[in-house]
């Protein structure tokens, strides 16, 4: 493939035949845009029409859907927010933590919680959701601030695998230098192996966030739900509780719940690539 | 061979050093992450398969009945109908993405101007929940029925092709950057000696390329399969198993899959909590079979480096 320094006349249809394509790809995104601005009945009337001055109704939808369904929509991004966090933040730290003692102490209880692992990792959630729910309510580990455990609980198979196939390759030396400096093991964990996990703290952070970002069914059934909602079981409930949608509103729903998705995938689009090719190959 | 004597080596030195210490820190290493695995993931799968043979409104009330449940859930039409959906779903879907997803990758790894921006478009639809791309989706497909005086839930055909174009569209980026990844560490030199020996381009395709991308395929058509199999979200915001029909006795909603099926006859009544975890146990194996059967299948197909 190197051996083609300059762009070919077939390269430059493809690339075209290639802008095409992604124009059709984004299709769905531009059709929640343009229907955001426009009312309600337009919207039925004619979903792919652009707004004109008469189905024009400007940042109305997006008034409305802050409010829409009696639930403010910040309050729940920011359960979202405050869920994703958390979660990704103690997933991170202790799985991190046990793949180091699976990876260096290789006796039965570690072997026996590593395939334990592999073993979660193929069970669908359909599986445990009902016993789940009724084990998390009694916890009580039905808010924004606890159901993060049952987060780490759950995701807890990819991570370790994830982090345990790396550290396999770290090597030890680095860590027996440290041990003969008169590192404690939480010093040597913290002060040496982590900083060099940094490229699959990346992967894994970055996979357990698209998963609980967009994640509907699990707190649908752990959340208290009178009281807390999250972005995807909003969307789920503003369309799934009245008789007739106002699907205007709707789409400036959908639209501020994306919004800040692309805004970060903006940012982080190497990260986030390399970290999902990364991840996928171990996998 | 050589690596594996120096990781032997290792673990002797390891033992003295790293390992000791370490293992007086079990509580602060091991125990957080392994409670709550026990919490979210083992307890629960316990008490589930326990459930299975029992009836039960909540966990505690739960009677046992033996293996009822399981006739139940076999012989319920709307559950063998979910069953050949998702199959046939699967089928469609893992040829459907991995085809399309394989193709671009493979244009995009040409030399091509643009290709950088092409994949950061391709793989974007991944980064949106399911429930949302649901509900996006079935406003589009009801504005092009529309036209012709129908609607997305009108006929079960509309809707089990509406979710295949769905989750192609969000799948084919994410495969598409395996593939990507895995033609990028095709061997430089193989290529070249392929084409000093005379292969055309498919012969190269074929013979070359593929068998070395080989991984990436495994990875591609387990992680395809996995999600067809196990996709919920989806299903439900586009159209939530409609249409319905009566048809031995029973409702069957035409364009359920497997995973709504069990999440929608848990909430018929709670004689049917029994039957609902019976079914969730029966995916269960389901699943893990065909992960573990298309594992054996595709590795043994892959070259050795």
């Amino acid at each position: 493939m190197k051996t083609k320094e300059r762009y070919s006349a077939g390269s430059t249809v493809l690339s075209c035949f290639f802008v095409l394509l992604c124009a059709v790809w984004i299709v769905p995104i531009f059709e929640v845009i343009i229907n955001s601005f426009k009312s309600n009945n337009f919207v039925n009337l004619d979903a792919f029409a652009l707004p004109n001055a008469e189905s024009f109704v400007g940042w109305d939808n997006y008034v409305k859907g802050m409010t829409f369904g009696n639930y403010p929509f910040l309050k729940s991004v920011s359960y979202s927010f405050i869920i994703t966090v958390l979660s990704v933040f103690l997933i991170l730290l202790f799985t991190s933590m046990s793949a180091w003692y699976i990876a260096r102490v290789n006796n039965r209880f570690s072997k026996g919680f590593y395939y334990l692992c592999l073993f979660s990792m193929i069970v669908p959630f359909q599986m445990v959701m009902f016993t789940l729910s009724f084990t998390a309510d009694q916890l009580k580990l039905n808010t924004p601030f606890t159901i993060p455990v049952v987060y780490l609980g759950f995701g807890a198979g990819l991570a370790i695998f994830m982090f345990v196939g790396f550290i396999k390759g770290l090597p030890l030396e680095i860590e027996e230098a440290a041990a003969i400096d008169g590192c404690s093991p939480v010093q040597t964990f913290f002060l040496v192996v982590l900083p060099m996990l940094k490229p699959t703290l990346i992967s894994v952070g970055i996979l357990q966030t698209m998963w609980i970002w967009n994640d509907y069914l699990l707190p649908y059934l752990v959340l208290d739900r009178t009281k807390y909602m999250t972005i995807p079981i909003h969307v789920q409930y503003l369309k799934g509780s009245y008789g007739t949608v106002d699907l205007g509103a709707t789409m400036a729903v959908i639209m501020m719940s994306i919004i800040p998705i692309i805004i970060v995938y903006m940012f982080c689009q190497k990260h986030i690539i390399k970290g999902v090719a990364a991840g996928a190959v171990k996998g | 061979m050589k690596k594996k004597s120096v990781k032997n080596d290792n673990s002797t030195v390891n033992s003295l050093l790293v390992r000791r210490p370490i293992q007086r820190w079990f509580p602060l290493f091991i125990l957080p992450t392994f409670l709550c695995f026990i919490i979210g993931f083992i307890w629960p799968f316990a008490q589930g398969i326990y459930l299975s043979f029992c009836t039960f409104n909540t966990p505690k009330d739960a009677t046992w009945v033996g293996v009822q449940n399981y006739v139940k859930a076999v012989t319920d039409p709307g559950f063998t109908n979910a069953f050949w959906n998702t199959a046939k779903f699967a089928v469609v879907s893992i040829i459907l993405i991995n085809v399309l997803a394989f193709s671009i990758a493979y244009a995009l790894t040409q030399k091509m101007r643009g290709a950088n921006l092409f994949r950061t478009v391709f793989f974007m639809p991944n980064l949106i929940g399911g429930v949302v791309l649901g509900y996006i989706w079935s406003m589009i497909f009801d504005a092009i029925l529309k036209q012709y005086n129908t609607y997305l839930t009108a006929n079960a055909k509309y809707g089990f092709w509406g979710l295949v174009i769905l989750v192609a569209w969000q799948q084919i980026g994410y495969m598409m950057i395996i593939y990507i990844a895995g033609l990028q560490a095709v061997p430089g030199d193989m290529l070249e000696a392929a084409k000093i020996d005379g292969a055309n381009g498919w012969q190269t395709l074929f013979r070359v390329i593929i068998p070395n991308v080989m991984p990436s395929i495994t990875i591609c058509t387990f992680l395809t399969l996995t999600n067809s199999f196990k996709l919920f979200d989806q299903n439900m915001a586009l159209t939530g198993g409609a249409p319905e029909i009566m048809a031995q006795g029973a409702k069957i909603k035409m364009t359920e899959l497997l995973a709504l099926n069990i999440y929608s006859t848990y909430n018929i009544n709670k004689n049917w909590h029994g039957v609902a975890q019976a079914k969730a146990v029966v995916f269960f194996i389901l699943v893990a079979v065909l992960a573990i059967a298309q594992q054996a299948a595709t590795r043994s197909k892959e070259v050795q480096q």
